[in-house]
């Protein structure tokens, strides 16, 4: 049921572009340069749930090594669009994607390519923490044993405590790696997520609301991981605080309605707006 | 919005303190909810007061239930046994050269050391008929008791010993004293020379009364005494065992792919309503469908647990596929969305996270599956395994009975030792069904994880 979805994903942008919301022109610069290549390039994206219109026409490129925060108010399509990003939307019946995205000018949504090979590639960390079921020993393994990244135990004991010590939570739980994962804290579970996640060694990170159920140091603490993780990752991030985009992104994307109304970097966005829904969106949150 | 204690509002005395600025939309609320007030009390009261009459009736009833087993079925747990003095002759076991062979020990007949030491008992006993009435205390199977004592001991041959053996079921059941001896002779089943002759040996302290261990190691018989409940115990186990290897891995492959991998459109759809509806079909229609298909088109034996088994599969598959795909779809999605976020293909999520956490929800299903078809009788009685099987199976393709058969058929039978048999029987069945449904409960409880 899924899997054919991308068999009705067509490459053709041109294919939705009589739909009767004509996709909205995006201020600031969604695309980079000519002399730059994107690692992530979306062209025309249309996402519909069943009847219902969810993303109209995006056209944004993500930029390698750096973080690009969406935001935009709830509802918005944030989710959606990023789930595209690595075919997690595959998973959701009357979930229907048009248009192109790349990766690595790879067309994602193509015959050949592999969804598994995709997601090991494009990793998620989710909303709400998610760890299996497991030991968290179990968890980090789980990704590198069943890619068969890391033979033999040394080996994958190695990634599991490098991912580990990345995701900035060995020192927490060093001593407890046969405890079940679901027992950490909230905080905690989130950055096992993000250890799961790196443990692949993917190219991009997916991240959506990951600091929601939060408290401010967890947060503190993640933000810092991202900082860090973009070194070696390409991240996209979804967030609902102006403050988050704010300090750990490089660019930002504002959505509203199905639309990317603006995108550029963040300091120009947080500072100078150009489209009046994202001066309000912002301004609004801020007082 | 009048006082600043919501409990002890008033309106009166809001009113009061307010003046006239209270707004009589307020004052008419809450006094149109004060009316109401009682009324609401008393229905709720009223309510509750019918939940505890259902479950003191509930309760009454199972009460009752247990109690008429109980009481009716304890006495099937002990039998009345008689231990007589014995020799037997080296005569009687010697064939006609005057050795002792096993075919010789085969044949002997060991009904007559035993009256013999019965008559010992009794010198004073002389006319045949009167001999005949004698011979009724004992057993069929006490020849055949000591048939067996003789042929693993042969060194008893031409000593005296003292054998103790089962008395037969209308002296059992007087012992237990459920024969009234004050109803007219001829209108029960033991006269009075046989009650005085059984109260003769009870005095030399000849009988007692001692654990049934036939009833928890012998096939059916035809004499109650001797009729054990062993041979439909082991009929129910081989059924259930072919029931449980069939219906749980195909219920579960079933309940996985209609929930994972089938599309979604009409025949799922189809498929889904009915098999919602074999769950309700009445389970003798199963009974003839293995009648009709497993005896008469492929030719299975008739009475054998194979096809009790694979008939109680149909019946059981609808139940385990059902609560099956309950768990299943109980799984959290954001599990799936973690494993298909690393990169796990559907059949590694499948496999490696959603089963695991549905597989006490399955196996509860299972469990519950296989209660029910342990009390299952009525498609069972349609290919044949009401049958009188005396032996115990050695195996699912030999005739066999089950439990609850074997309840029925001692129900159906009239001698009296057979009413305690079959409500010891139900007890049996019913202390079966509840450890089943205790161990669903302890899996349950003990794969339950919390996510
Ligand atoms: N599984 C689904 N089925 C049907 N409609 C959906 C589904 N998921 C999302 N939608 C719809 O798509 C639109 C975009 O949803 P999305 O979850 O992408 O919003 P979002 O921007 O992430 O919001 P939030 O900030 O609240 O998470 C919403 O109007 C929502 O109703
Ligand atoms: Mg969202």
């Amino acid at each position: 049921m899924n899997t054919q979805a991308p068999a009705a994903a067509q490459s053709a942008p041109q294919a939705d572009a009589q739909q009767p919301p004509a996709p909205q022109e995006t201020a600031g610069a969604p695309l980079l340069g000519p002399g730059e290549t994107p690692k992530i390039a979306s062209r025309d994206v249309h996402v519909h749930y069943g009847e219902k219109h969810a993303i109209k026409g995006v056209n944004l490129d993500i930029k390698e090594n750096e973080v690009t925060a969406f935001i935009g108010p709830s509802g918005c399509g944030k989710s959606t669009f990023l789930r595209c990003l690595n075919r997690m939307n595959d998973t959701i019946d009357i979930a229907r994607v048009t248009g192109r995205i790349t990766l690595d000018g790879q067309d994602v949504y193509d015959k050949r390519v592999d969804v598994v090979q995709l997601r090991a590639r494009v990793g998620m960390v989710f909303q709400k923490p998610n760890p299996f079921p497991k030991s968290i020993f179990e968890n980090v393994a789980y990704g590198p044993r069943i890619h068969g990244i890391a033979r033999g135990k040394d080996e994958i004991e190695d990634i599991v405590m490098s991912s580990l010590d990345r995701a900035g939570l060995l020192n927490e739980v060093k001593d407890y790696l046969d405890q079940p994962g679901t027992g950490l804290s909230g905080g905690q579970q989130q950055r096992l997520c993000i250890a799961r996640a790196i443990a692949v060694s993917p190219e991009v990170i997916l991240m959506d609301e990951p600091c929601s159920a939060l408290d401010p140091i967890a947060t503190a603490k993640i933000e810092e991981l991202i900082d860090e993780l973009r070194e070696n990752y390409t991240i996209v991030i979804v967030t609902h605080s102006m403050q988050q985009a704010a300090r750990v992104s490089q660019r930002t994307a504002f959505f509203h309605l199905g639309n990317l109304v603006e995108c550029g970097d963040t300091e120009q966005i947080f500072t100078n707006p150009q489209h009046r829904l994202t001066q309000g969106y912002i301004t609004g949150r801020f007082g | 919005m009048a006082s600043p204690n919501p409990n002890a509002y008033d309106p009166a005395a809001a009113a009061a303190a307010e003046g006239t600025a209270v707004s009589t939309r307020t004052r008419t609320t809450a006094d149109i909810v004060n009316a109401g007030l009682k009324g609401r009390y008393r229905a709720e009261k009223r309510f509750r007061m019918y939940g505890v009459i259902a479950i003191a009736a509930a309760l009454m009833m199972v009460t009752t239930l247990f109690v008429s087993i109980v009481s009716k079925g304890y006495t099937a747990f002990a039998i009345t046994s008689i231990s007589l003095p014995v020799t037997v002759e080296r005569d009687l076991v010697a064939n006609a050269e005057g050795e002792i062979t096993d075919r010789s020990i085969a044949f002997a007949n060991y009904a007559a050391p035993l009256r013999a030491a019965l008559e010992a008992q009794f010198p004073e006993v002389e006319s045949r008929s009167e001999r005949r009435a004698l011979y009724e205390i004992l057993s069929d199977g006490a020849s055949f008791q000591l048939q067996r004592m003789i042929e693993e001991n042969p060194d008893l041959i031409g000593r005296e010993f003292t054998m103790t053996s089962p008395v037969s079921s209308d002296f059992d059941v007087l012992n237990k004293g459920q024969i009234d001896l004050t109803v007219p002779e001829n209108m029960r089943r033991v006269s009075d020379a046989q009650a005085g002759w059984f109260e003769a040996l009870q005095e030399r302290g000849l009988i007692e009364t001692t654990f049934n261990t036939n009833l928890f190691t012998n096939g059916d018989s035809r004499q109650p005494e001797l009729a054990g409940i062993w041979g439909a115990v082991v009929g129910s186990f081989y059924t259930l065992m072919v029931t449980l290897l069939l219906s749980f891995p195909i219920g579960v492959a079933a309940a996985v792919y209609l929930e994972e991998f089938a599309p979604k459109n009409k025949w799922t759809d189809l498929i889904e309503v009915n098999i919602n509806n074999l769950a309700a079909v009445p389970s003798i229609v199963f009974g003839l469908l293995g009648l009709a298909v497993f005896l008469q088109v492929f030719g299975l034996p008739r009475s054998a647990p194979v096809v009790g088994g694979l008939v109680l599969t149909l019946m059981t598959l609808p139940t385990i596929i059902i609560a099956s795909r309950a768990a299943l779809k109980s799984v959290p999605p954001s599990i799936r969305e973690a494993a298909l976020g690393v990169g796990a293909s559907k059949l590694q999520m499948i496999t490696h996270h959603v089963l695991p956490l549905a597989m006490p929800g399955m196996l509860t299903g299972t469990i519950i599956g296989m209660a029910q078809a342990l009390g299952e009788t009525a498609p069972l009685l349609m290919i044949g395994m009401v049958a009188f099987v005396v032996d115990i199976p050695g195996g699912p393709m030999d005739p066999a009975t089950v439990l609850p058969v074997q309840i029925y058929l001692w129900a159906d039978s009239p001698e009296r030792a057979f009413v305690a048999k079959t409500s010891a029987a139900i007890m049996v069945l019913l202390a079966f069904l509840v450890f089943m449904n205790a161990a669903a409960v302890l899996l349950r409880k003990k794969f339950e994880r919390r996510w």
